[in-house]
């Protein structure tokens, strides 16, 4: 048995594998020993939340017998991860023992179970996009509906690198408008979400809108470079990785590191 | 629970329909969003300063689930006290039976002219459209209820009924409907206006109809809250008050009403408290208050388990307000008396077909239900519900197609990988005119996602190979 099993979301394999490759990396920098099942393939969540109970099963069948023997099964997806966590209750519940307690959103087991603290250098001023199932599915932040004492993983994990900067959004979680299926069906509301948010991250000065969850990004992404806008999105993992690769002041690329460092505190304080 | 449905909604127009509809004025999207975002963040502010909210929100829950647990138990303790007090009970089966009571109880005294304050129940039976079918004079008082009565349209939020208007257009309605001058639109002459309309209306009434936000089992007395007053002076100028409420508003006990009114007020609009949370304990001196509570599809959803919760609802609102699709769609986008998640969870106990895109009509982003101050798990039921429409063959066939098709795919992994591919050699080769042509609901007004050569797992593989490493 090996000790983590990553599993990558159908969408991300095809269409975002450098995602996948930074989820790997990250991991096994903090020690984690990774294995990839080829036979995985979606955990069926689009086919769930569309009504389809029916075609979900067999997925989440197939994704137990690829995955239960694991140790950990760790996924670069608030969204696939919550619906294996919780909505595989409803599909295949006499199975929910083979599951307990061993699903983790990437940068939930990176801060809740290997205790990580990512160092490096991102010079940058980003806007963090919580996704809806990261955020009020899994917790992975206190949520803005809720008067308890305020948490965020996410933003815990990327604070620790050098030179990061956060955009600080007015509507610090609202949903992006993805929401599977509702993209195309509810085109209109869709777009005008999207819209909106990426709206609120330009005021807030991001040039980078990061996230735990690539289907948000995509759709997000999809309106960014429609309309040609300056922003661009990256994973949360991509931005871990790019920084542990870039040691900034203090490591083999001091000076150049030291100089983009200081171009972005500039850049902040000019916003 | 919607039926009959007297206002003004089409028959089966799906919500992406008129959503779009909605989104395509630009400015009103903006505005209502906005306006709605704002009542969101009063709600936060307000919730903010009372340290327990978390537990309150836990308390009201568990009285609710209590509450339903043993609903005949507590509904006979309160017919029983009410019934001592002075009052009358009546019990109705549905619209139908809600509406003939009212009516018989107006008839009966040659009653012609009613106000009622504001009561989603008597908007849900059709009150308004019964009476004033058999000559009755219904004038609602709230100011917002009032404004879409004149507009013959139904209220888009329960708490804000014209929320979706703006302050010019109030000023024309005003113009056209009570003689007011052209063209006038500040708030405050609006309101002024309204005031001498409904001031005359309210003095010639010979009932009162109100709603009610809780009755209290222990007690026999309920409590109506308006910000207006309105409730208050329709109810102490005519000798007959009617109270029209469903099974679900009832609390066992007197000190339970510290926790709702604590919640309620701050959830629906951010303020502490209503402006008037009046008491009612049988009849006032030379008066006659009948009580009328009605089922109206309520016993069918407290028996099916995992949709009981709703009933928990004290229609606050917050849900809608906090919803990113309600606030960019409107409230007559869901076609239901109850719009938002709530509506969306509500409708489809009625008619499963006619109301099939409204579970859809969310992204599952589950903000209702963090917000909901009596822990309506509303995103989950949600997602219920498009399983069983699901099941009930009501989700679109090309939908449904699409999904075993998926299905079929995704499970043989060789069978994912083909389509994968195929994918990725597709789409960089698609032609503009294809790839956001006006029947591509995605590429419209969104740019496809990148064509990578190698999968992920292509990449993991050849990583393997040159680090050496083993699977």
């Amino acid at each position: 048995m090996r000790d983590v099993a990553l599993f990558v979301p159908c969408y991300i394999d095809q269409f975002y594998p450098q995602v996948g490759l930074a989820a790997l990396e990250v991991l096994e920098r903090f020690g984690a020993e990774v294995d990839f099942p080829p036979a995985q393939t979606c955990c069926g969540q689009p086919v769930f939340n569309s009504g389809s109970f029916d075609a979900a099963l067999p997925l989440a069948e197939k994704f137990l017998d690829v995955f239960s023997s694991y140790r950990y099964i760790v996924s670069p997806s608030g969204s696939c991860t919550s619906m294996v966590r919780h909505h595989y209750a409803e599909l295949v519940p006499h199975r929910m023992g083979e599951l307990r307690g061993k699903t983790f959103e990437l940068c939930e087991f990176l801060h809740d179970v290997l205790g990580a603290k990512p160092e490096g250098h991102f010079p940058h001023r980003v806007g963090l996009h919580a996704s809806c199932h990261g955020l009020r599915e899994l917790r992975l932040a206190s949520g803005s509906e809720r008067r308890i004492q305020p948490f965020d993983k996410v933003r815990a994990l990327l604070s620790g690198l050098e030179g990061i900067a956060f955009a600080e959004l007015a509507r610090k979680d609202e949903c992006c408008g993805f929401g599977g299926t509702f993209a195309v069906a509810e085109e209109a509301i869709s777009v005008a979400m999207g819209n909106g948010r990426i709206a609120d991250h330009e005021r807030g000065g991001a040039e980078i809108i990061a996230g735990a969850d690539m289907s948000c990004l995509m759709h997000l992404d999809g309106l960014i470079r429609r309309q040609k806008r300056p922003v661009r999105v990256m994973h949360v993992a991509e931005i871990l990785a790019q920084a542990a690769r870039d040691p900034g002041a203090e490591g083999a690329g001091g000076a150049e590191g030291a100089e983009r460092a200081d171009g972005a505190d500039e850049l902040v304080e000019a916003r | 629970m919607e039926h009959p449905e007297h206002v003004k909604h089409p028959e089966h127009v799906e919500h992406p329909d008129r959503a779009a509809a909605f989104v395509a004025n630009g400015e009103r999207l903006q505005w209502h969003d906005k306006s709605l975002w704002f009542v969101r963040e009063k709600r936060d502010r307000a919730s903010g300063v009372i340290p327990e909210w978390e537990e309150l929100r836990a308390l009201a829950a568990g009285i609710k689930a209590h509450t339903l647990s043993r609903l005949a138990d507590y509904l006979e303790a309160f017919e029983a006290k009410a019934t001592a007090l002075g009052a009358h009970v009546h019990f109705a089966r549905d619209a139908e039976e809600h509406n003939r009571i009212v009516h018989e109880l107006l008839a009966r005294r040659g009653i012609t002219r009613v106000v009622k304050s504001k009561s989603m129940l008597t908007e849900q039976c059709g009150l308004n459209h019964h009476l004033e079918a058999h000559g009755i004079e219904v004038i609602d008082t709230d100011l917002g209820e009032r404004i879409v009565q004149l507009r013959h349209e139904p209220p888009s939020h329960i708490v804000m009924p014209a929320i979706h208007l703006k302050k010019e257009e109030i000023g024309d309605l005003f113009h056209d409907a009570l003689g007011g001058a052209q063209g006038i639109s500040d708030p405050k002459a609006l309101t002024e206006m309204a005031r001498g309309h409904l001031r005359d209306k309210l003095l010639g009434a010979q009932a009162g109809i109100t709603g009610v936000n809780f009755a209290v089992a222990e007690t026999g007395g309920f409590v109506v809250c308006t910000n207006e007053g309105n409730a208050d002076l329709g109810t102490a100028l005519p000798r007959l008050h009617i109270a029209c409420m469903g099974v679900e508003k009832i609390i066992p006990r007197a000190k339970d009403l510290g926790v709702f009114l604590r919640l309620l007020a701050r959830s629906a609009t951010g303020q502490p408290v209503t402006a008037y949370s009046s008491h009612f304990h049988g009849p006032r001196q030379g008066g006659e208050l009948h009580i009328v509570i009605v089922d109206h599809g309520r016993s069918t959803i407290l028996g099916r388990e995992h949709y009981r919760r709703t009933l928990q609802c004290i229609r606050c609102g917050a849900c809608m307000n906090t919803c990113p699709v309600y606030r960019r769609s409107g409230g007559h986008s869901y076609g239901v008396t109850v719009p938002g998640p709530l509506g969306a969870v509500l409708a489809p106990h009625v008619d499963p077909a006619k109301h099939r895109s409204l579970p859809f009509a969310s992204t599952l982003c589950g903000s209702c239900t963090d917000v909901c101050p009596v822990k309506i798990d509303l995103h989950e039921q949600l997602l219920l519900w498009r399983g069983d429409l699901g099941r009930q063959k009501l989700v679109p066939l090309k939908k449904r197609m699409a999904s075993r098709v998926a299905g079929w795919i995704l499970v043989r992994t060789w069978a994912y990988l083909l389509l994968g591919s195929i994918a990725r050699w597709f789409i960089p080769k698609l032609p503009k005119a294809l790839a956001q042509h006006r029947w591509n609901d995605w590429g419209r007004q969104r740019e496809l996602p990148p064509a990578p050569k190698e999968t992920f797992r292509e990449l993991y593989a050849k990583r393997r190979r040159t680090s050496g490493k083993a699977k």
